[in-house]
């Protein structure tokens, strides 16, 4: 299929090495290009709403000087863009100011996991079936149940991108992979009121998609939120499902990023080895497991993506770090730049997991008696501070009485702090239920949350 | 169908166009004959450069380059659309002709006969001084100075990062329908945040000021006294107790909660979520949906607001848009593809993030006007009660109403006299809901803090503002009993 790709990936990382090699006196350069093309379809009213597609070109440039740096990217590969870009880096390098740690990663002699992710398949679908898989996926919310009323987006999206890496420390790495999603948000209508739904699945192989779980999900999601009512304040457990564990865990992650450690922006700076959360808990960072659209066989620097302990029962393991913040803290990088080309490379995780617990899915409720089970949330941006752990988020889902799903809640809001609730984890499902991009997670249910709401 | 307008002749765009006249004549040619029923070219030439001080040092300086067009085709209710960063007369051909492959699904009878376009916009940018047009030690003289004034504000301040940001975003719209528009927009920020440290734990402040303005922003705020307020603001909550749980009357100060009227009721008043009735106020045109008094108003040319506009990213002039006039709702807001398929004009709320995105109904700057209160009469009279001095940023689920968004600095109320300060939290309500129970205007409306706004995976920058203003119930998400 190479003839559908824009740029053959050695060329680029031809490319990159070229521009390295304008290395000059001390400086040191690091070099990211890639390209990419997309296409998204979105479906309305039994036909195509929108087909959109475009090809694009990145290339981002970091020079180092005497611990200075400076940085430039453009949208383009074209030669007086490439040279534009590696003086604008160079120019903007006589402004930076020296820091000893500063500097590019070296090669550290781990291997990468030598993962195959260039699956082809998402180049073969034409237009014409990606068209007909986001009609077919409103078709199907709309016939789920008599109460779907509309479907806002029926979308599908798939992406191929190429990219090489390269730099005067000997770094030179290159990858290409695609990607394919689908997404419904359907609308529930009964009498005046109307609720919405979401679902998505993304993949890097069509038939990896699982639909049925996103058309389920989604119109379940919108039905199951009519009569929805505003609870009562109260402290209580709450479930998590699993779609919120992760943004939760997201959140977790970051502040175990070095950079905010460092910089004293962590409520979680100076506790390694020390129990920050309840022993059930366990999470790793593991971009080595090929199915997640984490996976990775190098990092935003070029070294080998590796698994990385964070909290093993409950015991904080260490913090991830990229070339910078391991060599500031005389600690060896994990694997754990993270970047786009048009960025320099932060730290954070490929791909968390969560380790599963010993609730079987049927007892979770049984287990809790009386709480919340929070299915969606929101205002994470807004209301999660991770330098405080101050945790605020706007929540909707189901009551749950006597062991029992109950009624429907929404426009509430449950609080606490990030230090608070991985100490009050007093229940992880046995069962990691399958989310977006081939990742899992298992419920998890945390003790004494505040529920916000009349 | 024949595509002309009664105004002629060459556009009025005097600078250097950024694709030349006649290649977009011969790429809306190409997309109308390879099965387009309309076309539009939209092109796009961005500059960025910022600066990030933190730890004491420059850490970062940082600038970007992106040009490119897209290329947008309709036939009925198809759209198609195609992105390049090849802007050759071949290359844009191509992509017209990518864009016009999908509407061959909706066959119509038209060809264009001729395109006379009309031009509107800005070509030349409206700043006294470039930001690029500074020099790089300027900058960092202004962070350093920005980071010293917070430092040595307090000693409990730990860290400090300071940021500059300028932007210079040229784009050209043209059309089949003989829009041709161009503008010139620049954008220059400065932000400061600090974290303070306390037995309590660390806490945060941010200070951020942003305009369409060039490097003339500075002639107007100091970086030294952000930098102070924002110190402060951290240090203050090194004493916060945690905010309420539950409803309880808030009053928002002016300025800083025009998020609220942003996530309560803006995009819900956009035109693209009304017609998919995925909107709670969809219908309601002519209707009471807001306390008596409470006017909404979206205005894309409040200059140099943050969320001001020449010409939307459609080609069409913004305008001041009264969206609910004494509680009533007068009106949507509008994109080309919204306003077309009423057969009514629109309002300038065509927006995209860039070249490689489709338009939408975006908000621009969206406030609530002055009431005629007092605003020390507004706290005064609040027996209990939380007052939000700054808000985060927020989210609506648009179908329901239901919204959140952060308070990140918040005060109780007790006996109508602002007391303690209060952990931060979001606070939820119901838009509907919240816009009928206002119960209290101030006279003191004010702008707030530059935004950026989020919708399917879209940014744009908007501006917000309002007078102090109390909501009989909100729900606020703290975790005090």
């Amino acid at each position: 299929m190479s003839e559908l790709r824009q740029f053959d990936t050695d060329e680029l990382a031809q490319l990159a090495q070229r521009v390295c090699e304008q290395v000059q006196g001390d400086e040191q350069i690091e070099v990211c290009v890639s390209t990419g093309r997309s296409t998204t379809v979105r479906a309305y009213n039994g036909d195509v709403e929108s087909l959109r597609s475009g090809r694009t070109a990145a290339i981002g440039v970091r020079v180092i000087e005497d611990g200075r740096q400076g940085f430039a990217s453009a949208g383009s590969l074209d030669a007086d863009v490439v040279s534009d870009t590696l003086a604008a880096a160079r120019r903007n390098v006589t402004f930076g100011e020296s820091d000893p740690h500063q500097g590019l990663a070296e090669p550290d002699g781990v291997d990468s996991p030598g993962l195959d992710l260039s699956d082809t398949a998402v180049l073969r679908v034409s237009d014409a079936e990606k068209i007909a898989a986001a009609i077919d996926l409103e078709r199907r919310c709309l016939s789920a149940d008599s109460r779907i009323s509309g479907v806002r987006v029926a979308a599908w999206s798939d992406g191929w991108s190429q990219s090489a890496l390269a730099s005067s420390t000997g770094i030179s790495v290159q990858s290409e992979h695609g990607n394919c999603s689908v997404g419904a948000q359907p609308l529930a209508t009964d009498g005046d009121e109307t609720q919405i739904g979401y679902a998505g699945d993304a993949a890097r192989r069509p038939d990896e998609l699982d639909i049925d779980r996103v058309v389920t999900e989604s119109t379940a999601l919108a039905t199951g939120q009519l009569g929805a009512t505003k609870p009562p304040s109260e402290h209580l457990p709450v479930v998590l499902a699993p779609p919120v564990v992760a943004a939760f865990i997201g959140v977790v992650a970051s502040v175990l990023a070095a950079d905010s450690v460092l910089k004293g922006r962590s409520p979680f700076a100076d506790r390694v080895g020390e129990q920050i959360a309840d022993e059930r808990l366990h999470l790793i960072d593991d971009p080595t497991e090929p199915t997640t659209l984490g996976a990775a066989n190098f990092d935003g620097e070029g070294l080998a993506a590796r698994r990385n302990a964070l909290i093993s029962a409950g015991v904080l393991c260490g913090f991830l770090h990229n070339a910078y913040t391991a060599r500031r803290s005389d600690a060896t990088s994990t694997g754990s730049a993270v970047r786009g080309t048009r960025s320099l490379p932060g730290v954070g995780t490929h791909a968390p997991v969560v380790a599963t617990g010993d609730i079987a899915a049927d007892m979770l409720n049984a287990s809790v008696g009386n709480g919340v089970l929070v299915r969606g949330v929101s205002g994470l941006h807004s209301g999660v501070n991770p330098t405080s752990g101050d945790f605020s988020v706007g929540a909707w889902g189901h009551r749950i009485a006597g062991g029992e799903i109950a009624e429907p809640f929404r426009e509430a809001t449950i609080a606490s702090t990030l230090q608070r609730m991985l100490l009050a984890i007093c229940g992880i499902g046995a069962t990691a239920e399958p989310l977006a991009g081939g990742m899992s997670m298992p419920p998890l249910i945390i003790a004494d949350v505040a529920l916000s709401g009349v | 169908m024949t595509q002309t307008s009664d105004t002629t002749a060459t556009p009025v765009i005097t600078a250097e166009p950024l694709v030349d006249f006649d290649v977009v004549d011969a790429t809306l040619r190409a997309a109308l004959d390879a099965g387009g029923e309309w076309a539009e070219l939209f092109a796009e030439d961005r500059e960025s450069a910022g600066v990030v001080f933190d730890e004491g040092r420059v850490e970062e300086m940082n600038s970007g380059r992106d040009r490119g067009v897209g290329i947008r085709v309709t036939a009925g209710d198809i759209t198609g659309y195609a992105h390049t960063s090849d802007l050759s007369a071949k290359g844009l051909a191509e992509a017209a002709r990518t864009a016009a492959a999908v509407a061959r699904r909706q066959p119509h009878g038209g060809t264009v006969d001729m395109m006379s376009f009309f031009g509107t916009g800005l070509a030349e940018p409206q700043v006294a001084v470039l930001p690029a047009s500074v020099g790089a030690e300027h900058k960092v003289a202004l962070l350093r100075a920005a980071d010293d004034a917070a430092r040595s504000n307090h000693e409990a301040i730990t860290q400090v990062t300071a940021r500059y940001g300028e932007s210079r975003r040229r784009i050209m719209v043209a059309n089949t329908s003989g829009v041709c528009a161009a503008d010139d927009q620049v954008r220059t920020l400065f932000s400061v945040g600090c974290v303070a440290s306390g037995d309590g734990g660390l806490q945060t402040g941010r200070e951020t000021v942003g305009y369409t303005v060039g490097w003339e922003l500075f002639d107007d705020y100091d970086p030294t006294e952000l930098a102070e307020r924002a110190a402060q603001r951290a240090v203050t909550k090194l004493a916060a107790r945690p905010a309420p749980s539950g409803e309880v009357p808030v009053v928002i100060a002016c300025g800083g909660g025009g998020v609220l009227f942003h996530e309560a009721c803006g995009h819900g008043l956009e035109a693209d979520l009304v017609r998919k009735g995925a909107s709670v106020f969809a219908g309601r045109v002519g209707s009471q949906v807001a306390a008596s008094g409470v006017t909404l108003v979206d205005d894309g040319t409040m200059g140099p607001e943050w969320g001001a506009l020449v010409i939307d990213d459609e080609g069409h002039p913004t305008q001041r848009n009264e969206l609910i006039s004494d509680g009533v709702l007068t009106d949507y807001m509008w994109d080309w593809l919204r306003s077309r398929d009423e057969g009514r004009a629109p309002s300038g709320n065509g927006r995209r993030q860039s070249y490689t995105h489709l338009p939408m109904v975006r908000m621009t700057n969206t406030f609530v006007t002055n009431g005629d209160t007092d605003p020390a009469d507004i706290i005064a009279d609040t027996q209990s009660g939380v007052y939000v001095a700054h808000l985060g940023g927020g989210q609506v689920n648009t179908a329901t109403g239901d919204f959140v968004f952060g308070m990140t600095e918040a005060y109780l109320i007790s006996d109508g006299v602002i007391t303690e300060p209060l952990r931060e939290g979001n606070l939820i309500g119901n838009g509907p809901q919240v816009l009928a129970d206002i119960d209290a205007i101030g006279n003191d409306f004010a702008m707030g803090s530059p935004g950026t706004c989020g919708k399917d995976g879209q940014g744009v920058p908007v501006g917000d503002g309002q007078p102090t203003l109390r909501v009989r119930a909100l729900t606020v998400g703290g975790t005090a009993a």
